[in-house]
């Protein structure tokens, strides 16, 4: 499997300091866009969050009652649930540029 | 493949009753059952409202759960709009008849980085499906996704699986969308929608709203293609599709009192016929409420339930008025036999009128209606569209029985080419009541110009108003032309004076004849005495000259004896 969920412990010591990034990857399936997806955000949380952070990926496929709960829709879908506000990013995360402005990790370019 | 699909057209076009009054008529049985139908309108035309009926009406009277997913409300405003209309959505829910979903967009906290797909919303919305096991479903509003994502290409190829992905499950589906600028939906989802489309239409008219439906296509079936108006009522949609289809009504041969003795006499002795229409047409304070009041009173007592629709007295106005001229009203009233509906004319655009009067007449089942005064409905659209929805109002009417009695105010002196909207033809029985002016006096009189179906008279009566209600009274036809009121009583007071003249003269000629005749047997008698004496007379001449010729001789004998002659 190339997805698998992060472990939790692994990263929650580095979390107690507060900067603490808790983010989460709902996919349907092994489709090649969510796999994508997973490698690409992957790529950029160990480059700017290094230690910091936590992926939960989740197969709306396995838990589809789960969609709800973060109002999904599009697939795949990164929800930034810490720190706050919940910010949203739809897509393969391809473009690395605008992941990192979407996660407010680089101002927007005007 | 070919053979199924030739299977598939040759079965009938399977149909899933939307339980919307109205609305499976004129679609000649709902929507194309397992297929998704659009429906399209302006902002408060009526969409999530339809959209929620068709769903509740599926899960409490057909047995097909629903699902209902909205981008625009969330469940609890969904249930506050449907328990306004008596639904408690939430038991449904827990009955596992319902399943909201609330589906949220927001654009400014998504950020799209490559490509997607909406692969999350096929997840919910079948969870959603097998949580109740739905046979329909409904998504208010679709175009709520254009607001969402800026990758259109996307979006669009998305929507078009959605679809796919709906028939495929056999759902009946109600999508709506927004009006968009010359296109039924903003975004053009009818380009996907090919099976059925209905458009839902607020429209103004001179400041009065009328709502209006209309099924835009609706493959491979035929259906009403005409716009019907609807009503959003306490108990929801409503469509109300009076159409005129067919002159194709039983008939009845029963007739009915008209409240006023002597105008049943005038109708062919009985009256009129029920189930046919009336109109009664005249100026102002003619006296046509009045006969429309008598009419339904008269229904009353008969123990029949009556609908008086007002556009121009409020009912305890009418009540208190009608009561003046001995015409009770208020005991039916009060008995729950006469119904009253009232309203200002100007309030509402004609469909809606029309509807709300088909609406009353479902709801109370009236045998006779009264309208008062068709006239001023006529000031709320233009001749065409009174005449046409006059003609489905009748028909309506006719098709269930209900005896119709209009009442028309004209203007102007020829009262009856003015009859206006070319009504007349629609009616049965058509009564002019008409103001005579004579001598600074004006009286009403009354005609029957037509009466289907039956002989009626041809004169003109006098029509009374009094305190005792409504009569007629013959007019008096005399040199002078027609006579009513204190004209009527003035030359019948002439002719009895004429008359008493005549038969004056006329004794005095026989008392001169018998005089002449009494003169002439007298001089007769003068005459036959005259003669009687000079006969006498005559006869003693006579005698006298035979004693004095006997004598002669006698004396002739004497000399000649005395002679000696021989």
């Amino acid at each position: 499997m190339v997805m698998k969920q992060q472990e939790p412990e692994t990263v929650m010591e580095d979390m107690d300091n507060g900067n603490k990034w808790s983010l989460r990857l709902y996919v349907a399936g092994q489709t090649p866009n969510c796999v994508k997806a997973f490698e690409n955000l992957k790529e950029i949380c160990e480059q700017e969050l290094k230690g910091r952070y936590k992926i939960e990926v989740i197969d709306l496929l396995k838990n589809p009652e789960l969609a709800k709960g973060d109002q999904i829709l599009a697939i795949p879908t990164l929800v930034r649930k810490l720190p706050p506000p919940v910010k949203r990013i739809i897509g393969s995360l391809k473009n690395t540029e605008r992941v990192l402005v979407g996660l407010d990790l680089r101002k927007q370019k005007l | 493949m070919s053979r199924k699909t030739q299977q598939k057209t040759s079965i009938a076009l399977e149909k899933c009753r939307t339980g919307i009054s109205g609305f499976d008529e004129i679609t000649g049985g709902g929507l194309p059952k397992g297929r998704p139908t659009l429906v399209c309108g302006g902002a408060g035309s009526g969409k999530t409202l339809f959209a929620m009926e068709f769903l509740l009406n599926g899960a409490t009277q057909f047995n097909e759960p629903g699902i209902f997913i909205s981008f625009e409300e969330n469940e609890r405003e969904l249930a506050e709009n449907v328990a306004s209309l008596g639904w408690d959505l939430e038991a449904l829910s827990r009955e596992k008849k319902i399943f909201l979903d609330h589906v949220y967009i927001e654009r400014s906290e998504i950020e799209e980085t490559g490509e997607f797909n909406l692969e999350g919303l096929f997840i919910r919305i079948e969870s959603a499906l097998s949580a109740v096991n739905a046979k329909r479903i409904a998504v208010d509003s679709m175009e709520a996704l254009f607001s969402g994502f800026s990758d259109e290409m996307t979006l669009r190829a998305e929507i078009r699986r959605l679809f796919r992905w709906l028939k495929e499950k056999g759902l009946t589906a109600v999508i709506t969308g927004e009006q968009g600028k010359g296109s039924f939906t903003r975004h053009g989802l009818e380009e996907y929608i090919s099976d059925c489309v209905v458009f839902l239409d607020n429209r103004m008219n001179d400041q009065v709203a009328t709502r209006r439906i209309r099924v835009v296509k609706y493959r491979g079936t035929s259906h009403g293609a005409n716009e019907y108006p609807f009503l959003i009522t306490e108990k929801g949609f409503s469509v109300l599709p009076i159409t005129s289809l067919n002159l194709d009504y039983s008939v009845s041969t029963e007739r009915i009192s008209t409240g006023v003795e002597r105008l049943d006499t005038m109708l062919g002795g009985q009256g009129f016929f029920r189930g046919s229409s009336i109109l009664v047409s005249g100026t102002a304070g003619t006296g046509k409420s009045s006969l429309a009041a008598r009419f339904a009173a008269a229904a009353c007592n008969r123990g029949e339930q009556a609908l008086y629709f007002s556009f121009e007295e409020s009912p305890q106005q009418i009540m208190r008025n009608m009561g003046s001229i001995g015409i009770d009203l208020r005991s039916p009233a009060e008995n729950g036999l006469l119904h009253f509906r009232s309203v200002r004319a100007s309030s509402f655009g004609m469909e809606i009128h029309l509807s709300m009067m088909v609406k009353a007449m479902n709801d109370i089942n009236p045998t006779v209606v009264a309208i008062d005064p068709i006239s001023n409905l006529s000031s709320v659209g233009d001749e065409k569209e009174v005449k046409e929805t006059l003609t489905r109002l009748i028909d309506y009417m006719k098709m269930k029985g209900i005896t119709s009695f209009f009442t028309d105010l004209t203007f102007g002196g020829n009262a009856l080419e003015k009859t206006q909207n070319a009504i007349s033809s629609l009616m049965d029985t058509w009564i002019l009541l008409k103001d005579i002016e004579l001598n600074g006096e004006r009286n009403r009189g009354m005609y029957v110009l037509k009466s289907r179906g039956m002989a009626h008279s041809n004169q003109i009566r006098e029509f009374l108003i009094t305190d005792d209600g409504l009569q007629l009274v013959d007019a008096y036809i005399g040199p002078g032309g027609v006579l009513t009121g204190t004209s009527r009583i003035n030359q019948e007071a002439v002719e009895t004076a004429e008359e008493q003249l005549r038969q004056q003269k006329l004794e005095r000629l026989r008392r001169d004849l018998k005089r002449r005749e009494n003169a002439m047997e007298s001089r007769m008698q003068e005459i036959k005495d005259a003669f009687q004496s000079e006969k006498e007379e005559i006869e003693h001449a006579l005698a006298e000259l035979k004693v004095r010729e006997t004598s002669l001789n006698q004396n002739i004998r004497k000399l000649t004896k005395m002679r000696g002659a021989d």
